[in-house]
């Protein structure tokens, strides 16, 4: 198995971490992992923006990076969710619809694909988890607080093979951050309040870390932390996955 | 300029205590109508009947329509069909003013928000009064209705005791929402003894019979209809619905999602005047024929008006209907609004997380979160984002796309610091003013791939 390893630009400049714990993990697991050089962006801040009908230069570029891997992984939820549902080539459908059938989040790669059962590591600290909405619904990484349907988790599932981490439970178990991409520069206000009251759900619980699937989202209240000097950190789901083994 | 979206938000958050406020109400209606829906273990079926049924009378809307029509007329109810607001609007001054009526209830009716008919019937000399508790409220303080079920839900007790005080006279300071209550009841009761004219709105209207179905929790619709020598009934031409049987579907859903109740308190079925009474209904397209022709956008027409992916929305609870500028507020209203004028309610369908909530809750499973995407597609590609926006697009696509310039763009971090909104780094970046940057790290993933990993 080959898997292409697809790290989304800004976990590239701002959180390399959470690329290197992905890749770890990964080939601590005994997948052949490749990160391709020349990969850059999917294009989805420009299409939520309303602008897919400009990314096809992005979606060209993705093809010609990962077309012949067996998997494509990511630390992005909502990055992934864009190639799935978004990335077409009028000139190479075909190539495209591979594409999108084959790139994976990695919680879902670790339980769907992988079947991963046991992790060998410890992580002994109290930590909330933020859902990301594209993640958890666009994804179906997790069940839905709106469904009547069964409860399910993904990432919740590989949490709880880590040794020592204690969840914390929430009021709001899957609210959105208020990120949104763009959104939280154009929208700034009802951003920003909508994360305030997300990261204080996690800090009433008494959370050392937050975690989640999406790393803008957690860079989003990283931010709201930080102005408000609070020592509370957040890190990607892989970083936790791969910690201390 | 007329404020968008982000303004009129922001506005609303500069009093934050009132944000958590409206948020924590909103939320609390939220869980009610999840505890109501996990009482049903059908309920995702319900769901998908409701859809089905209504994508298929929308596919067939034509005939049910002409269906309806002949039905009620077999019933003796008058039916007009009105193209556009101003069309409605003069239907019913029209009847009013054959029959010399110059004072009318109103209950149910958003469609007539939508038409804007209150401010057109007082041009024309008849009083409009609002007999729905809430919409009589907002009526009082002048003020368009906030949410499509809970029309003065963005105002506290206090305000609404402040509001009877002045206008019906209640004591000074006087909060308690029952007496409030006991005194627009005895206010609307004279009304309705005086009014001859009633106005309701239609939740199902049914071709098979011909008849139509107003829900309400105070009774005030078939108290104003029987009461009244005239009543009119204005629906869009979206809320049919082909058989009785079908009405099962709608009506255990319906209040389950809006406010969490197994039913509304009022189901009332009108079928035929009473002797000696008429009754109209006016049939309104005002865009929905459109918006049927829009593929993409169609199943929007599906909408019951439960107002559940309003209470759901994160976005909504903490900037108030108000901010969406037109009637109907919130998802649905942003994925409504620009059929009617791109131009105007641009903003409205970036007003969202894209989150998915809102289409999770809807009974009749209007994909509402991504019809708020692809309403953004059009919207760009029809040249609503202006230059500017599109420009820096260009810029930004061009960097993304290749690799080299990428690359060459600058040591981790530098790159994104000049060139992707949320990150630019200037004391006008609307990030920083209440959140900090990320930390450029001393390398980016890339690079500590090219050190420690052979290629
Ligand atoms: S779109 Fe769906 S959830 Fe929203 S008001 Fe209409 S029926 Fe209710």
């Amino acid at each position: 198995m080959r898997v292409g390893l697809f790290i989304p630009c800004y976990v590239d400049q701002f959180y390399p971490n959470a690329g290197i714990a992905t890749l770890q993990l990964l080939e601590k697991l005994g997948v052949e992992v490749v990160y391709p050089a020349n990969q850059t962006c999917c294009g989805q801040p420009m299409a939520n923006s309303g602008y897919e009908h400009l990314t096809e230069g992005c979606n060209r570029l993705f093809v010609d990076q990962f077309g012949d891997f067996d998997y494509i992984v990511s630390p992005s939820g909502s990055c992934v969710l864009h190639v799935k549902d978004h990335l077409h080539l009028h000139d190479r459908e075909a190539e495209a619809t591979v594409v999108r059938s084959k790139v994976w989040e990695i919680t879902a790669f670790l339980t769907d694909v992988l079947k991963v059962e046991k992790l060998p590591g410890r992580f002994p600290h109290k930590v909330g988890l933020h859902q990301s909405c594209h993640g958890q619904r666009g994804l179906k990484l997790a069940s839905m607080s709106e469904l009547v349907a069964p409860k399910f988790s993904k990432p919740l599932q590989l949490l709880n093979m880590v040794e020592g981490l204690e969840l914390i439970p929430l009021k709001r178990e899957d609210e959105c951050c208020g990120f949104g991409g763009t959104f939280c520069v154009t929208e700034e206000a009802v951003s920003v309040k909508m994360g305030k009251d997300r990261v204080e759900d996690h800090l009433e619980h008494g959370a050392e870390y937050i975690t989640g699937t999406d790393m803008s989202c957690l860079m989003h209240m990283e931010g709201i932390l930080r102005r408000k000097n609070s020592n509370v950190k957040v890190m990607h789901i892989a970083e936790i996955l791969n910690a201390g083994s | 300029m007329k404020k968008d979206h982000a303004q009129l938000s922001a506005d609303f958050n500069a009093n934050e205590p009132r944000v958590n406020w409206h948020d924590e109400t909103l939320w609390w209606i939220r869980q009610k109508r999840d505890k109501a829906a996990n009482t049903l273990p059908e309920w995702e079926e319900l769901r998908e009947a409701a859809s089905a049924v209504k994508y298929h009378t929308l596919s067939n809307l034509s005939e049910y329509l002409q269906q309806f029509e002949a039905n009620a007329h077999r019933n003796g109810i008058t039916v007009h069909w009105a193209a556009d607001a101003a069309e409605h609007n003069h239907i019913v001054c029209t009847i009013l003013k054959e029959q010399g009526i110059k004072r009318i209830v109103k209950s149910k009716s958003m469609l007539t928000e939508e038409c804007h008919l209150n401010p057109y019937l007082a041009e024309n000399g008849i009083e409009v009064i609002d007999t729905d508790l809430g919409e009589r409220i907002v009526q009082l303080a002048d003020e368009p209705p906030s949410h499509i079920v809970l029309p003065c839900i963005h105002k506290k007790k206090e305000e609404i005791g402040e509001l009877f005080h002045e206008h019906l006279g209640t004591a000074k300071g006087e909060a308690d929402p029952q007496v409030l209550t006991a005194a627009a009841r005895l206010h609307l009761r004279e009304t309705f003894l005086t009014r001859r004219g009633a106005l309701t709105g239609v939740n199902f209207a049914i071709a098979e019979t011909g008849e139509f179905v107003v829900c309400t929790n105070e009774g005030n619709a078939d108290m104003g209809a029987h009461l009244a020598d005239v009543h009119i009934a204005c629906m869009g031409i979206e809320k049919l619905i082909p058989l009785r049987q079908h009405l099962g579907i709608y009506l255990r859903l319906l209040t389950r999602s809006a406010t969490g109740q197994p039913q509304t308190t009022y189901s009332s079925h009108f079928r035929s005047p009473r002797p000696g009474q008429q009754m109209h209904i006016v049939l309104v397209d005002n865009g929905r024929s459109t918006q049927l022709g829009r593929e993409e956008f169609r199943n929007s027409l599906k909408c019951i008006r439960c107002g559940a992916c309003m209470n759901t929305c994160p976005v909504y609870r903490r900037s108030g209907g108000h901010s969406y500028h037109t009637a109907i507020a919130g998802p649905i209203g942003a994925i409504l609004a620009p059929n009617l004028d791109m131009k105007q309610y641009a903003d409205l369908p970036f007003a969202s997380t894209l989150c998915g909530s809102c289409s999770n809750v809807c009974p009749v499973k209007i994909d509402i979160h991504d019809q708020l995407y692809k309403w953004r597609q059009v919207l760009m590609k029809d040249g609503q984002g202006g230059a500017m926006k599109t420009a820096s697009m260009k810029v930004m696509n061009f960097t993304l796309s290749s690799p080299g310039v990428y690359r060459t763009a600058g040591k981790a971090g530098r790159w994104f610091l000049r060139n992707v909104p949320f990150v630019v780094n200037n004391p006008l970046n609307p990030w920083y003013k209440q959140r900090d940057m990320p930390e450029a790290p001393q390398q980016s993933f890339g690079e500590w791939y090219k050190q420690n990993r052979k290629q």
